[in-house]
Order: structure tokens, then C-alpha cells, then sequence
């Protein structure tokens, strides 16, 4: 058998192993923490009749080895068992939600992947330079916010009309290309003595910014933009423009909060690389950047990088959790918050299962993706 | 004992030895003197936030113009002189809950970051230092845990235990000591090797020694800086969790849950909701930024 198939059947083993541990911890966190689920869903004031009643409606009263093995065989058959607090079959309220909470995700990764790996590369090219350290502290921010901050900020700017103006943005980086080609142009006199006029231009391109920011502050009002609906209500039956229209914010949510991570990880794989004594021999030789970056680096970048979407589209599926609830968008996320508020255990079980098998499909996947573009991880060390 | 075996050859060897710790304590004042000295923009920032908050912390009561449950006005009034950032949907003064959230919100993610940062550098430094079967066991657990999302295991269990403050800062505090069991496990195992553990063991340390005086001091850094990102981490966790209603509840003043309670009110194009959701975007800000900076101190010499 060819190595790299044999290496993937044993991954994914592994990976049906690990679902199957998850699976008993899942079923059975229920019997080894404290508390009654029955008597607390019923409240204190259920008569031990009516507790017990509900426990063999439930089938609490089975040993746990046996419910266990029941659930497992009903889910491994797409039967999820039925919700208590609504007696209604666990399958029919995920699998449309499921569907929901894949496109939304998926969505976002479509976005997000190419833009991290070409932004995050960029930043690794242009170590130490003023687009790198822009990326570093705006990348370093937006993972320091809260998904939901992230959320109704855009909400404010691009929905309900708070009119977001561009022209903070215009003044700010007006301000970064002044300082930036002020000091141009003084370390150019300071080393050599001569006069910078790249570093003059840019310099006098910043100061043209900030001027015309300052300017137009005093002469008009930015019109207020109300371009995406806030609240992203979709059914079956939506037409797939008005729905990729209708989760165009959460999905851009998701991508902000991902981008960030997903770029920084992207850059420091990258230079790792860049350190590495066969590209400075290759730079040393004298090749060209360009042919160092395609034919050297990138071969060996692409399982970092492989490893680093990964990652963060794992990441994405603990984000649509909270981004789901901000636009309340009927996915999977927001089943699960709504189920632990009310207790449902058996729907709360159900929607952990499907997102831990996500998590760990995800991981598998990078796994042997980063194997099979870099066959020296056959051997490890 | 081993100060009688050792003889120096020569005595003046032994007079610099005597001085020694001195004059390193002095370099080591001067470094860090010269580290903030030298702290990009973006540390200082941090430290000047994360002191800002310290502060505001310690003197809420002082600080707060009202109580932090007292309803002192009609429900969402508009900012005005008396109510610097107007009232709640229940009529309580908008800025003396952020105050006062500034001691709930940071204290109740500090508690929670301290007790994940005792039970995973504990079990970390077993592993590392019995190894065996001790390390296998702890390891393959932690694996395990580690293989469900953190937010969603987190929501399993807080179905179970029931959502409250209590359970949520012992659920989070377990879920988060995985990651510090894999770094402090990482970093102990590499000293564990050392010659100078080698040689303490040799002459007999137990346990705890070796722990306390050849590891631990060792592992610091790493340690401090993890416990910076852990922190932010934490922090988040526990703002998503209240802003879902399953985390820090009312009346505690939270910043999680007074987004959520005055979410509605962006809707009509107000940025209230945002002030308490951009307290905590500035903290996890200002914390990364050191934490950063920290970090790239440390590795600076691989640069």
C-alpha cells in the first residue's frame, strides 16, 4: 500500500477513536457530575411520583451503560433521540440548522483563508516594515475582541444607519504615511546624506490626507449607511443570493475575528521558515526573491499554513456560537445556547457530538493534508 | 555540606563568588530598567491600561456616582449630566455598573485564571518531573479534554451543573488548565533534563525541592507570559458566556451581561451596548500588547 494512504487509514482510526471517547464523555459527563437533571428540570416541588415518572420517559432509569449503547447505535443511524423540553426528534431540529451553520461557516472561511495566507505572507515578506507592524497591532487587536463587540460594530456602521466615516480612516493612515516618510527621509540623510524622495513623496502624501480629512470635516456630512439587514433570518425556502445578502454581517463577523489569528499564525510560520539555513544559503547564492519564495519556501510553507486554516476553521466553529446569537441566525449555535438555558440535556449532547466531530474531522483533515504536501512527517524524528 | 568538598583553587575566585549575587541583582534591576525604557509604544499602552483598570477596580466604590444596584431613574435614559452614559433597560446608572463591573468582570477571570494556572502547572510539573506512567495517565486525559471545542464542552457542562458563577469559574478553570498542563509539561520536561537536576537529585533533593528551587525559578518566564494570554483567553470566555446568559448573572453588574441586556438599543442606532463590549475589547488589548512584547523580549536572541 502506498505509505501516505496507509498513513491517512490510521489517522482516520485514530480519529474514530477519538470520537468514540468523546462520544462516552459527552454521554456520560451526565452521571458522573453532581446534580439531578430530573428533579431540577422539574422543580423543587415535583412529587417523587412525577420524577420518576419522567426519569422512565426519559429512560434515565436504564443502567448508563445500556443508554449509552442505545444512543450511540440511534445516532450512528442519524436518530438523535427527542428533546425534553419539547418532545420533539433531535434529527428534525438540527438538520436544517446544521445546514445554516455550514454555509455561514463556510461563507466565512471563503473569505478569510485566501485573505489571511496572502496578507500573512505579505507581513512575513515585509518583516519590520511599517505594513507589518500596522498588520501586527491591528491583527493583535481584533483577536483581544470579544466576537460580539466585533458584531455590533459593524451592525452600528453598516446597518442601522450610525453613518461610519471613512475619513477617520483616510486621516489615520495619512498620519502613518507622514511619520513614516518623515523618518524616511531623515535616516536617509543621517546615513548617507542624501535626500530621500520616496520617503518626500509619501511623506507629502500623508500630509495631503490628514489635510483633506481635517478639511472636509468642516464643508459635509457622511450619508448614515443601512446597506445589510442586522437580524439574519433565513428558512429552507430563501433563494441563494438573498441568503448569501442576509448572512453577508455574521459571515463578515466571523471573518474578522478569523483573519487576525489566521494571519499572524500564517507570518510567524513563515519567517520560521524564512530563518532557515537553506533559504540564506539560497539567498546567498543569489537568487532572486521571488524564486526563493516559489521554488524554496513556499513547497515547505504550504503544512504550516495547511495547519494553520485548520486551526482557525476550527476556531470559526466555537466563534458561530455567539455570532449566531448576536444576528439570530437559525443554526446550530444557536440551538445549542437556547438548549443549555433550558437544560435539554439530550439536544445539548446532540449538537456537542456534531461539533466535536467537526472539530476533530478538521484536525484530521490538516493532518494528512500537511503529510502529503511534506512527506519527510512520515518519519518523524 | 557541598560547600566543604568544593574547594576553590584560588581564593580570590571564592571573594567574587561571595559578591556575586549582589552585583547580579543589580544587573538585573538595571535590564528591567533599561527593558521599559526601551518598551515600544504599544507596551506602554498596555501597562498604562491594564493600571487604569487596576485602579478602577480597587476604588469603584469611590469612583461610582451611584450604587451598583440602585435604580435610580426611568429605563434607558438618554446620557445627560447626572447620567454621564444614561440608564439600563431597568433604570440603573449605566456608568457606576461599568465601574463596578471592572471589579466583577476582571476579578471573577483572575480567580478563574489563578485556579486553572495552580491545577494545570501542578499536574504539568508531575508529569514532567515522575514521567512514567504519571505523565501517560495525565497526558492522554488531557488529550481527550483537549479534543472538544472549549466553548461548547464548557456549555455541556454548564447544562449539567446548572449555569452560575460559581460553576462556571470551576468548569472554565478545569478546561483552561489543559493548556497550561501541555505548556508547563513542555517547559519542565526541557529543564528535567538539565545537568543541575541531575545533579540535585544525585545528591539526594526530594521532591519538593526539586520542584521549588530547580524548576520552578526556571520556568518563570514562560510561565508569567502564558499566564498573560491565558488571562485574555479567560476573560473572553467568560464575557461570551455571560453575554449568552450563561455566565455571570444579574444583578452582579457584568460587562458580558450588560451588552446583552441593552443590545436592543443598537438597533435604534445607539452605541450604549458598545461602551461595556469595548471595556473588555481594551483590556484583552492592552494585556495581549505586553504580553507580546514580553514575548518577543524572550525570543529575542533567536531573531
Amino acid at each position: 500500500m502506498h505509505p501516505i494512504a496507509k498513513m491517512a487509514l490510521q489517522r482516520l482510526a485514530l480519529g474514530v477513536f477519538t470520537l468514540f471517547v468523546v462520544s462516552i464523555i459527552i454521554a456520560g459527563a451526565v452521571e458522573f457530575l453532581p446534580g439531578d437533571l430530573a428533579q431540577e428540570i422539574l422543580g423543587q416541588s415535583a412529587t417523587p411520583e412525577a420524577v420518576a415518572a419522567f426519569r422512565a420517559e426519559v429512560g434515565l432509569d436504564k443502567p448508563p451503560v445500556e443508554r449509552y449503547f442505545s444512543w450511540l447505535g440511534g445516532v450512528a443511524q442519524g436518530d438523535f433521540g427527542v428533546s425534553l423540553a419539547t418532545k420533539r426528534p433531535i434529527s428534525d431540529l438540527i438538520a436544517a440548522r446544521l445546514g445554516n451553520t455550514l454555509f455561514l461557516a463556510g461563507f466565512a472561511a471563503l473569505i478569510a483563508v485566501p485573505l489571511a495566507v496572502t496578507l500573512g505572507m505579505l507581513a512575513a515578506l515585509y518583516r519590520n516594515s511599517w505594513f507589518d507592524r500596522l498588520v501586527n497591532v491591528s491583527t493583535l487587536s481584533s483577536i483581544s475582541f470579544p466576537e460580539f463587540f466585533v458584531a455590533y460594530v459593524l451592525i452600528l456602521f453598516l446597518s442601522v444607519g450610525y453613518g461610519f466615516d471613512a475619513r477617520w480612516v483616510l486621516a489615520v493612515l495619512g498620519l502613518l504615511l507622514l511619520v513614516e516618510g518623515g523618518g524616511a527621509v531623515k535616516s536617509a540623510l543621517k546615513d548617507s546624506g542624501r535626500f530621500s524622495f520616496i520617503g518626500a513623496i509619501v511623506g507629502v502624501l500623508g500630509l495631503a490626507l490628514v489635510v483633506n480629512a481635517v478639511f472636509s470635516w468642516w464643508t459635509y456630512q457622511v450619508e448614515p449607511v443601512q446597506a445589510f439587514p442586522s437580524i439574519s433570518n433565513i428558512s429552507p425556502n430563501t433563494p441563494f443570493g438573498e441568503r448569501v445578502y442576509r448572512s453577508f454581517l455574521p459571515a463578515l463577523t466571523l471573518t474578522l475575528v478569523v483573519t487576525a489569528h489566521m494571519m499572524r499564525m500564517t507570518r510567524a510560520s513563515i519567517i520560521n521558515l524564512m530563518a532557515s539555513p537553506y533559504i540564506e544559503m539560497a539567498r546567498l547564492k543569489g537568487m532572486s526573491p521571488g524564486r526563493i519564495i516559489f521554488k524554496h519556501a513556499l513547497p515547505n510553507a504550504l503544512a504550516p499554513i495547511i495547519n494553520v486554516i485548520a486551526i482557525n476553521l476550527a476556531y470559526l466553529i466555537t466563534g458561530v456560537v455567539v455570532v449566531e446569537v448576536v444576528f439570530v441566525y437559525p443554526g446550530l449555535g444557536q440551538l445549542l445556547v437556547d438548549s443549555v438555558s433550558k437544560r435539554d440535556i439530550t439536544v445539548v449532547q446532540g449538537c456537542c457530538l456534531i461539533f466535536a466531530a467537526t472539530y476533530i474531522l478538521l484536525n484530521l483533515t490538516a493532518d494528512i493534508l500537511a503529510i502529503a504536501t511534506n512527506p519527510r512527517l512520515l518519519h518523524p524524528k | 555540606m557541598t560547600d566543604n568538598t568544593v574547594k576553590p583553587a584560588d581564593p580570590t575566585a571564592l571573594s567574587a563568588d561571595a559578591q556575586a549575587p549582589r552585583v547580579e541583582q543589580e544587573s538585573r534591576w538595571t535590564t528591567a530598567m533599561r527593558a521599559f525604557r526601551t518598551a515600544p509604544l504599544t507596551a506602554w499602552f498596555g501597562m498604562i491600561v491594564i493600571l487604569l483598570y487596576i485602579l478602577v477596580a480597587i476604588f469603584a466604590p469611590a469612583l461610582a456616582p451611584f450604587g451598583e444596584r440602585e435604580i435610580v431613574a426611568d429605563a434607558f435614559e438618554i446620557p445627560d449630566d447626572t447620567y454621564l452614559l444614561g440608564t439600563d433597560q431597568l433604570g440603573r446608572d449605566m456608568l457606576s455598573r461599568m465601574i463596578y463591573a471592572a471589579r466583577n468582570t476582571v476579578g471573577i477571570a483572575l480567580i478563574t485564571t489563578i485556579l486553572s494556572f495552580l491545577l494545570g502547572s501542578f499536574l504539568g510539573m508531575m508529569a514532567a518531573v515522575m514521567g512514567g506512567w504519571t505523565d501517560n495517565i495525565l497526558s492522554r486525559i488531557v488529550d481527550v479534554l483537549m479534543s472538544i471545542p472549549q466553548l461548547i464542552f464548557a456549555l455541556l457542562l454548564l447544562t449539567i451543573v446548572g449555569a452560575n458563577v460559581v460553576n462556571m469559574i470551576l468548569v472554565i478553570a478545569l478546561l483552561d488548565s489543559t493548556r497550561v498542563y501541555r505548556l508547563m509539561r513542555a517547559v519542565g520536561m526541557n529543564i528535567v533534563v538539565m545537568d543541575y537536576v541531575e545533579a540535585a537529585k544525585l545528591r539526594g533533593e526530594g521532591l519538593v525541592w526539586l520542584i521549588r528551587k530547580e524548576i520552578l525559578p526556571n520556568a518563570m518566564a514562560p510561565l508569567i507570559a502564558e499566564f498573560g494570554l491565558r488571562f485574555c483567553f479567560v476573560f473572553l470566555t467568560i464575557a461570551a458566556l455571560s453575554f449568552l446568559g450563561l455566565g455571570i448573572q444579574p444583578p452582579t453588574a457584568d460587562w458580558g451581561t450588560m451588552v446583552r441586556d441593552n443590545a436592543q438599543l443598537i438597533t435604534f442606532g445607539e452605541i450604549i451596548p458598545l461602551y461595556p463590549a469595548a471595556a473588555i475589547a481594551l483590556l484583552t488589548v492592552a494585556v495581549n500588547f505586553v504580553v507580546d512584547w514580553m514575548l518577543h523580549r524572550s525570543s529575542g536572541l533567536k531573531e
